[in-house]
């Protein structure tokens, strides 16, 4: 796959990080791993490491977003880079600028890293591909395709709780259809070697083939949740439907929200997530939202150290590579 | 090949002179991974330490990151004590240029202000880049560049000298 090897240098070294399709499990340990070297900095005096202290990170989104343009800037700037937040949504591209002008002005400023979320699927390899050698592209969301750091914060926060993942039931469960997240989650989670992966949602919220990504397949909330040990809900992207994909958002809950009820039927340890941001009363209720198996918060917090990871992880192969040297 | 315990016998009474002359009664120790914090582990259990054993992986602060990137093999920084107002000593196992000493010092501070850090290194092999020395020092050797001191272990701890290609 193009993208495979846009993201990966000649020796398999992460140079970008558009998509968890194409990496190895090495990759993602490695990821896991120095994330959770990352985790204390934050309870330190100090939260600030001198890593990438002189470089510049350039958020561009071109879609709207808190929680992942925040903990990205949060990540930069624990790590001393210095942070550019555009949003674009809401100046250039109203302009008609196309988005190679929008790439070439930004790298003319002289930055380091570009981290981008587009409505377009692809976007954030186009990106990759026409950049200058020594920037990393990191994808923080392209249409309806991948959202791979947050495939990255889920699986470190699903291994903070539970590490064997060929033991694990994983249950993936709403708006499949639409969602970046899940597409990325599912890869992150079969690399992994998860022991099985469910996704639950109603036939019209499912993308076609859905079962060729190796999940097994649910249509009612009741069934998919039985022993499960980790529950991941998503949310219902009403701005992303066309047409009357669904009968109305008080039916979707009656048959898909995650109850205390429901939630009694996976395992009593199970955990419950979800990326944010929740529509309470529609995918999930506020009790379990709140309730002691939500680990909801603990992800937003664990995405600050992932994205750490990855920052530092990807910018330091690009000087290793443009300096000849072995790691 | 000088055994390593052998020397961390001798770090042992000169860090334990070191500290009543200098009348600190409750220091806490600070391995650098991965061989510094093997010889920590030892010398807090020869001193009797009370607080817990620190370790640092300096990975984050080294002064070549922008050449080589990230160690892929860092590991968790752990100092389970409150660093303000403490005697530390730092541990590692060989001085060579004195730059993992400085990133380590970094580090520390980003912790809290020490009351004062002492060095104890297994081996001094020269070759200083940067005005650090050690106050304790297992061993003095003398090397040509094109040779490096390893330290293998935890169990056992043993000293080699190879040659760099």
């Amino acid at each position: 796959m193009s993208t495979t090897h846009i993201q990966l240098d000649a020796q398999g070294r992460l140079l970008h990080f558009l998509t968890i399709e194409g990496l190895t499990y090495h990759h993602l340990t490695e990821i896991l791993d120095t994330a959770e070297s990352l985790r204390g900095v934050a309870e330190r005096r100090v939260k600030k490491l001198p890593t990438l202290h002189g470089k510049t990170v350039v958020n561009l989104f071109f879609e709207a977003s808190t929680r992942t343009r925040t903990t990205f800037e949060l990540a930069a700037k624990r790590l001393s880079a210095d942070v550019l937040n555009l949003n674009i949504a809401t100046s250039s591209a109203v302009k008609g600028e196309s988005l190679l002008d929008t790439l070439r002005n930004i790298e003319a400023m002289q930055c380091d890293m570009f981290v981008m979320r587009h409505p377009q699927s692809g976007a954030a390899e186009f990106m990759a591909r026409y950049v200058k050698p020594h920037i990393a592209v990191l994808n923080a969301g392209d249409g309806r395709h991948a959202h791979p750091t947050q495939a990255m914060l889920d699986v470190f926060t699903i291994r903070r709780h539970k590490p064997d993942f060929p033991s694990l039931q994983i249950a993936i469960v709403g708006d499949i259809l639409h969602s970046r997240v899940a597409r990325s989650l599912i890869h992150a989670l079969s690399i992994l070697g998860a022991g099985e992966i469910r996704v639950i949602a109603p036939r019209t919220l499912l993308p076609a083939q859905v079962e060729d990504l190796g999940v097994r397949v649910f249509h009612h909330l009741a069934d998919g949740l039985r022993d499960v040990d980790v529950v991941v809900m998503l949310r219902l992207q009403r701005e992303r439907m066309e047409g009357a994909l669904l009968p109305s958002e008080q039916e979707f809950f009656q048959q898909y929200g995650l109850t205390e009820e429901r939630l009694a039927l996976t395992k009593a340890d199970a955990i419950v997530m979800h990326p944010g941001p929740i529509n309470r009363g529609v995918e999930i209720d506020s009790h379990v939202a709140d309730g002691p198996r939500s680990v909801i918060l603990e992800q937003v917090t664990n995405g600050i150290a992932v994205r750490m990871a990855i920052m530092s992880i990807t910018l330091g192969h690009h000087h290793a590579r443009l300096t000849g040297e072995e790691t | 090949m000088r055994d390593a315990e052998f020397l961390i016998e001798a770090m042992t009474g000169q860090l334990q002179e070191l500290l009543t002359r200098r009348g600190i009664a409750e220091p806490a120790l600070v391995g650098i991974h991965t061989g510094g914090v093997w010889i920590a582990e030892q010398l807090h259990a020869r001193l009797g330490v009370t607080a817990p054993l620190g370790r640092l992986d300096i990975s984050f602060y080294r002064d070549d990151f922008s050449r080589i990137g990230v160690n892929p093999q860092v590991r968790p920084s752990e100092l389970p004590f409150d660093v303000d107002n403490r005697h530390l000593i730092l541990i590692d196992d060989v001085l060579h240029t004195g730059r993992t000493v400085r990133a380590a010092l970094n580090e520390l501070f980003d912790y809290g202000r020490p009351a004062s850090v002492l060095l104890a290194v297994l081996v001094d092999r020269g070759g200083r880049e940067l005005p650090i020395e050690a106050n304790v020092v297992g061993a003095y050797l003398t090397l040509p560049a094109d040779q490096h001191v390893r330290l293998t272990g935890p169990d056992p701890l043993q000293l080699s000298i190879q040659i760099v290609p």
